[in-house]
């Protein structure tokens, strides 16, 4: 029998959110351990190994030593997986890269600030290759299984391509903007199946935007027609976005 | 300028320790915690301590820069990506405080459906932390994977009690992890009296599962290091039940204060040897926590908790902190117990159907206090009249717990010269690991790595107004 893949899990700037969905399979992670040999997970084990085929990458990158230990990862890796919207797009850590870097540090370590390097939040892939990415605030654990098992059997994952709002007619939920809200499920990658509109919330963008995603119509749908205005549009775009070409 | 200073004496002291007969022993990047810490003890040929530390290199975030000028709408979901464990904690002391700024009163479902959700992050959270963090030092294994073979029913009773806490989080708020119901002044969805009853079941349920677990740990309870050191507890208390969701800020040196008084409690001073901040109050230094949760509230606990509790042998006040993992869990005892009771009273009055509630934003400050798993959790926030936040403040537990497990290991590295260095590696370890650190919480709670990756003192900055 061939050896099993060793699998390893390194965390950034990030809530370990991700980690812990992976930890939330229950028996199905122990499933998946009789098909992979998991020998780096911090949060979970003590052994520790720099043997490993698949990383996965939580978190995002806002210091140059993360830089550093990042391309050492990548150099160690066959394959980087990008582990959730930290890793994936930038996430919410990217909120500060719109702020003045010497305030921001000001505001929260004083007279102290000086000795706090950091600089703009981006995603594993500003810094090196990343194989494939599994996104989500948090991420989808029946996603986490359905990409690693793409990745055992050596096929390219792919993730939907089409935005939230189909998943979100299919689960029965009537549109936000017919409710006088605002939502970034137009725009928004598939695949969540829309679960934070269908929790009576609204898509916040946290899987990033859809391949094909039309930001000009957006902004006509959000501003001009449900009468948005630009601040209340950009605290949203701003919120998961901050990585990305869109118009913020 | 001292953290310098101290660098240099730091690097200097390594080489000359090594060649004699002396001990050295580093963590990098403790594991089984969330988040990233250092151990770092020293102890010379003479068996003299000559270091003990305890540090984090964890990258700041600067949530409490990110979310200025933000709208309240939004604060609660931003501010809970602060921690993935906790979020649902974050998010409750976000809505108090934002509650508390424009004066927003919530209906009685909606303070009992938030009791449920943080009974049911308690569970979550506290069930990961003794199984499969703490458990495995106990068997003597590094993670809880070899329990797998070794110890297959008991697994399957722990993970069906994480999986069953999981679920019912899910229920209540939405979500396990970030949820989405949660909002200022109320739900946006909440479960069907049907749900209620499926939860009941589940809870019910799950206390064979409980007993089976508490038995399992009485049978190593002896494997937990018996050290005690006398410290002071904080946490909330309440006269009416074991305050988790409000109360007051009680200690057991101090009388109890409102929370509004949070900066007077969590106090930071100066320390003559570094340039570390730390927090205390009548005491040398302070503990949060489980641990401190049931040496203020014990006489509140549920009968099935009390009873756990007996068994587990933990009786206040304890001043062991590895007993921590005792305490919670006896506290999930008590989350399943009252839980029960919650959604009785919820039962007996017919549950209403709840839309987000409509808010008029005003100008004003607030303070939400919490207990989430790892202790109590403070967040301020000054809002102008549009809503928009003009001041934060986040004082997260394990920056509060942070000096005390600096002191504990000032007393307890001492006992343990006489070890070798795997036994101080593991019971050091162990001790940081008792209390539950969530690092990556810990917006304020970074020590000064350079570029250079040269090792530091910790430090502890804040803001201060």
């Amino acid at each position: 029998m061939a050896p099993k893949p060793k699998i390893a899990f390194f965390d950034f700037a990030g809530c370990e959110g991700d980690q812990l969905q992976v930890a939330n399979l229950e028996e199905k992670l122990l499933d998946l351990l009789e098909h992979v040999e998991l020998v780096n997970f911090r949060e979970v084990m003590t052994e520790a190994s720099d043997d490993y085929d698949i990383a996965f990458v939580e978190g995002s990158i806002t210091r140059p030593e993360d830089e550093v230990r990042l391309k050492e990862i990548r150099s160690k890796a066959k394959l980087v997986i990008a582990l959730g919207a930290c890793a994936a797009i930038g996430g919410v850590n990217c909120m500060k890269n719109f702020m003045d870097d010497m305030e921001v540090r000001e505001i929260v370590y004083g007279d102290m600030a000086r000795a706090y390097p950091t600089y703009a939040a981006r995603p594993a892939k500003a810094v090196v290759h990343v194989d494939a990415e599994i996104p989500g605030c948090p991420i989808d654990g029946k996603e986490f299984l359905r990409v690693t098992k793409e990745l055992l059997l050596g096929k390219p994952p792919t993730l939907p391509d089409y935005p939230v709002c189909v998943e979100c007619k299919a689960a029965g939920n009537i549109c936000r903007y017919e409710q006088g809200k605002l939502c970034l499920g137009i725009i928004t990658r598939g695949g969540c199946g829309a679960c934070c509109v269908s929790e009576g919330s609204h898509c916040w963008g946290c899987r990033g935007l859809a391949p094909d995603a039309n930001l000009d119509a957006a902004r006509y749908v959000m501003e001009d027609q449900a009468g948005f205005s630009r601040i209340q549009v950009q605290d949203l775009m701003r919120m998961y976005l901050g990585y990305t070409n869109a118009p913020l | 300028m001292s953290a310098k200073k101290a660098t240099a004496k730091t690097k200097k002291a390594a080489p000359k320790a090594a060649p004699v007969m002396g001990k050295r022993v580093e963590v990098k990047h403790i594991s089984r915690v969330e988040g990233h810490g250092n151990i770092v003890v020293e102890i010379d040929a003479k068996n003299k301590v000559k270091a003990c530390r305890w540090e984090v290199p964890e990258a700041p975030r600067f949530f409490e820069a990110m979310i200025l000028g933000k709208s309240y709408t939004q604060i609660h979901q931003i501010v809970s990506r602060i921690c993935g464990i906790c979020s649902i904690g974050h998010q409750l002391c976000s809505i108090q405080a934002t509650e508390d700024a424009m004066g927003i009163m919530v209906s009685d479902q909606t303070v009992r459906l938030r009791k449920l959700a943080l009974h049911g992050e308690n569970l979550q959270s506290h069930l990961l932390h003794v199984a499969y963090l703490a458990l495995p030092d106990l068997m003597g294994v590094g993670s809880v994977i070899p329990l797998a073979q070794t110890h297959k029913k008991e697994l399957l009773t722990l993970i069906g009690l994480h999986r069953m806490a999981n679920e019912f989080s899910r229920a209540t708020t939405g979500r396990t992890t970030h949820p989405q119901r949660l909002v200022p002044g109320g739900f946006t969805k909440v479960p069907t009296e049907a749900e209620l009853r499926d939860m009941k079941k589940m809870l019910e349920d799950s206390i064979p599962g409980l007993e089976a677990a508490s038995d399992l740990f009485a049978s190593v309870v002896d494997k937990l290091p018996n050290f005690t050191r006398e410290t002071e507890y904080v946490g909330l208390v309440s006269p009416a039940e074991y305050a988790m969701y409000w109360g007051e800020v009680g200690s057991t040196m101090d009388q109890a204060r409102p929370a509004i008084y949070y900066k007077d409690i969590t106090n930071e001073y100066m320390v003559p040897q570094s340039t570390a901040k730390w927090t205390k109050n009548k005491g040398e230094s302070l503990m949060v926590g489980a641990l401190a949760r049931f040496n203020l509230n014990h006489k509140r606990l549920s009968p099935l908790a009390k009873g756990i509790a007996r068994k587990l042998g933990l009786k206040a006040p304890c001043h062991n902190p590895y007993y921590n993992n005792l305490a919670q869990l006896v506290e999930c005892a008590h989350s399943v117990e009252d839980s029960i009771r919650l959604i009785d009273e919820m039962l007996n009055s017919g549950i209403k159907s709840e839309t987000e509630p409509k808010i008029t934003p005003r100008a004003g400050k607030g303070v939400g206090a919490v207990e989430v798993p790892r202790g109590i959790l403070f967040h301020a926030y000054e809002y102008d009249d549009r809503g928009r936040i003009l001041n934060a403040d986040c004082v997260i537990p394990t920056n509060q717990n942070h000096a005390n497990i600096q002191k504990d290991f000032e007393a307890l590295v001492p006992t343990l010269v006489d070890e070798d260095e795997a036994t101080i590696e593991l019971k050091t370890s162990m001790l940081v690991r008792a209390y539950d650190p969530c690092i990556s919480c810990s917006t304020h709670f970074v020590d000064m790595t350079s570029a250079r990756e040269e090792r530091r003192l910790v430090k502890f900055v804040r803001v201060d107004d």
